[in-house]
């Protein structure tokens, strides 16, 4: 049997099949290789990956089930093929983006210059719950704030990429490409060489020379630790993965304490000072003595070290700002404005529920988009109008009226598609695409990055939360 | 290094030794009951008696009954010395360290882990024992072996080997406590065959038995505890195991044996040194209950010192930080 011959793309852009029902010139190999195997291979290889993502252990654990229940996160192997040309747009896009996000975060913690030009309102950023005011007057070492974004692209009907959302502050995920891609160069080696995919395994090395670059030259061999809020965490198994990848320390917060202004980790043979931590845990619980009083994971003292420059700390406190999502709307102009350039990629369009005439056409038009609140995520506090019931809806109209600073649309994207198995055969999901950007003496733009899938049929909504699952992407 | 992972790395060891001992025993108590007479009393309750933990099996346990005793010892989630629960936390310690171990060593003991914890593990335990005790010992083995061949033997190793040396020696001490004297032969038993098989057993539950017949050839009681406590050569003899640790303690500091630098070494030092100075016969004389006893006592005060120089923990009544 043919595995693509009953295969339709339907109405949507299919990332391995054209509207003809052929394949796509990047992924010839990859569709005729799929139709040679005989039946039930594709299922057996399916199995013999999960089989090997729970040996390796790279599972999350299940709140509020019996003890003992891991499960991994979904992996689908047919994986997500991005050509060359357009991963050259979204390279050169996100370097952009990224450069602009950064000029954006220093200038409004310190001379306010877009605020003072009329770019953005002031009363927008002073109301971020994302803005903290300890960063003001602040620049962290060589200017830089945001050394790690993940940044969530989607691909709307007509083929093109749209900038959907940017994470700037932890942004996790990066430990599945790697590990994905491990695992399939295990479950389809011929055809992942032939078709020449671009390595993703300098990651982690990008990311140490990043993290080394923060640290002043007089210090010869420095301590770099990740700092992670411990097992139960359910990104533990990439800050483990990412500190063994570099070689460096994995630390609590119960090993660190704050000891004549420096940091220091308590270890077999005392306290060893710390130059630089890339840090896994959010902004409001790093410091106790700055951000919530009742944060356990902290320590206390951390940011008086950074703020007197013993401490560099990836990503820096304060970038939650840029990744607020109604400033999130103000990007294109943002980029006008530190690059004096057009963004090379375009965010989807968005109405800021704040602006009169935006709320208005909001509220008349639930039905069709898609609500967010400003600082949610993970799929949490956003509403999907064309799926959600009408009493939704009309709790949604109240939370935009009630508080409209925190509420932005968007026109619901048909997102594209990519064939995923379903049981014994395949079917076309949904997926979005979040590459990784390290900031650094240079921005570096992983080639591939995570596509999330959204596995129940018709869904949009990728979230490893709600549903979703991942596949590697290769990059032509 | 961190006296976390330090920490970690320590118990990560000592429960993986400790699930294998229980596994031994088991086994060794199946082996033996082959060949007892039906009649012969209870043979399951002085593997409870090993552990220490009578009174938590009385209380949720209505009899020392093969069934019980198996499923108290193997699977029991709430009993913190049970082989599952062991190799769940040694796995959690392990899982909390996956940076400093090598990848063999994580996968092969979450693999360890997640078989053991499969909802069809009781019925194979149950349909063929010695099989399903035997895979757990060479599981045990195998991570060791991995550990020995797939890590440096740098500090974390050390302090790796410490843990497992350290409740093996525990482990050892416990088996001669206990069948010491339910052995201690009755004049119309001795020299008899069954009483043979009783001693073997007790060797081959510290796997001695071979060895044992190497350097004596009959198995008295007090050759078969001469061999256990003093044997210099012999992986699981106590006098063996601390020395082995103090060598490694010694190794993490990088001091001289004999010039200890801290209260870790010293309290170590003295243990091996007594160990050294002190034979069977006075053990006997002093009474070999009460030799154990504070034998178990200062391992014990071992653990805790050196929680307190390298892991940062508070002195405390209890005996360590982990343990139940």
């Amino acid at each position: 049997m043919k595995t693509f011959s009953s295969y339709d793309p339907e109405d949507f852009y299919d990332e391995l099949i054209d509207a003809e029902g052929q394949p796509r010139p990047g992924a010839r190999l990859l569709v005729d290789m799929i139709e040679s195997l005989p039946e039930g291979d594709l299922a057996l290889r399916q199995k013999a990956a999960e089989a090997l993502l729970l040996k390796m252990g790279i599972t999350f654990n299940v709140y509020g089930r019996e003890e003992g229940t891991e499960k991994i996160w979904p992996f689908d192997i047919i994986p997500r093929i991005v050509s060359a040309e357009d991963w050259q747009q979204i390279e050169s896009g996100l370097k952009q983006r990224i450069f602009a996000l950064n000029e954006f975060i220093q200038d409004i913690y310190n001379a306010k210059k877009i605020i003072k030009d009329g770019i953005i309102p002031e009363d927008l950023i002073m109301t971020s719950r994302t803005y903290r005011k300890a960063c003001e007057g602040f620049t962290p070492p060589r200017g830089i704030w945001c050394h790690v974004t993940g940044t969530d692209l989607v691909r709307d009907r007509d083929g093109r990429f749209y900038v959907l959302e940017d994470n700037l502050r932890c942004p996790s995920g990066v430990s599945y490409v790697l590990e994905n891609r491990q695992v399939l160069k295990r479950t389809f080696p011929q055809v992942f060489e032939a078709s020449q995919v671009r390595p993703v395994d300098a990651y982690p090395s990008k990311l140490l020379e990043m993290l080394e670059y923060l640290v002043p030259e007089h210090i010869p061999s420095p301590t770099i630790g990740v700092l992670t809020p411990g097992i139960y965490n359910s990104a533990y198994f990439e800050h483990s993965f990412l500190s063994q990848q570099m070689g460096v320390e994995l630390v609590e917060g119960q090993d660190l304490v704050v000891h004549d202004g420096c940091v220091h980790m308590l270890t077999t043979k005392g306290l060893k000072r710390v130059d630089v931590l890339y840090r896994r845990i959010d902004d409001d619980f790093i410091d106790p003595e700055v951000f919530r009083p009742d944060s356990l994971l902290g320590v206390k003292g951390l940011i008086g070290a950074y703020q007197s420059g013993n401490l560099a700390l990836a990503n820096a406190p304060g970038t939650g700002i840029a990744d607020d999502k109604v400033i999130y709307a103000y990007v294109p102009q943002i980029i006008k404005y530190y690059t004096g350039e057009d963004a090379i990629l375009p965010n989807v369009p968005t109405y800021i529920c704040r602006n009169d005439d935006d709320r208005a056409y909001v509220l008349d038009h639930l039905d069709q988009l898609v609500v967010k609140a400003a600082n949610e995520s993970g799929g949490y506090g956003m509403l999907v109008g064309p799926h959600a019931t009408a009493e939704d809806r009309a709790d949604f109209a109240e939370k935009i009226k009630a508080e409209p600073r925190n509420y932005m649309a968007q026109p619901t994207i048909s997102l594209s598609r990519v064939p995923t198995i379903v049981g014994d055969r395949i079917e076309g999901r949904h997926v979005d695409l979040r590459p990784y950007v390290l900031f650094g003496k240079e921005i570096y733009v992983q080639p591939g990055g995570l596509t999330r899938v959204a596995l129940p049929k018709g869904s949009l909504v990728v979230n490893s939360s709600q549903g979703g699952g991942s596949k590697d992407t290769w990059v032509l | 290094m961190l006296s976390r992972v330090a920490n970690s790395i320590y118990w990560m060891c000592r429960y993986i030794e400790r699930a294998e001992n229980v596994a031994r025993f088991i086994s060794v108590n199946l082996n033996l009951l082959l060949d007892m007479p039906l009649e012969k009393g209870n043979h399951w309750e002085p593997l409870v008696m090993i552990t220490g933990d009578q009174a938590i099996f009385e209380k949720h346990y209505p009899d020392y009954e093969k069934k019980q005793v198996m499923h108290f010892l193997t699977f029991d989630r709430k009993y913190p010395n049970a082989i599952l629960t062991c190799v769940a936390a040694a796995r959690e310690n392990a899982r909390s360290i996956r940076e400093i171990i090598s990848s063999d060593m994580w996968e092969h003991l979450n693999n360890f882990y997640l078989e053991l914890a499969d909802k069809c593990s009781p019925d194979m335990a149950l349909a063929d024992p010695q099989r399903f005790f035997k895979i757990i010992q060479m599981r045990s083995h195998l991570f060791t072996g991995l550990m020995d061949c797939s890590m440096s033997h740098g500090e974390a190793w050390n302090f790796a080997r410490i843990g497992m040396m350290l409740e093996r020696a525990d482990k050892t001490s416990r088996i001669l406590d206990v069948k010491y004297f339910m052995l201690l032969p009755r004049a119309d038993l001795i020299n008899t065959p069954f009483d043979n098989i009783q001693w073997s057993a007790v060797l081959k539950s510290a796997s001695a038995l071979e060895m044992f017949r190497k350097r004596y050839h009959h198995a008295t009681p007090r050759n078969v505890a001469d061999f256990l406590i003093f044997d210099d050569n012999f992986p699981r003899s106590i006098r063996h195991c601390v020395s082995k640790a103090k060598a490694c303690l010694h190794r993490i500091n990088g001091s001289m044996p004999g010039l200890p630098q801290n209260p870790a070494e010293k309290q170590l030092g003295r243990l091996e040194a007594d160990l050294a100075y002190t034979d069977i016969d006075e053990v006997i004389g002093q009474g070999m209950h009460e030799y154990l006893d504070g034998l178990q006592t200062r391992l014990n005060q071992v653990d805790m010192v050196i929680g307190t120089t390298f892991f940062n923990i508070e002195p405390t009544t209890e005996s360590c930080a982990q343990e139940q």
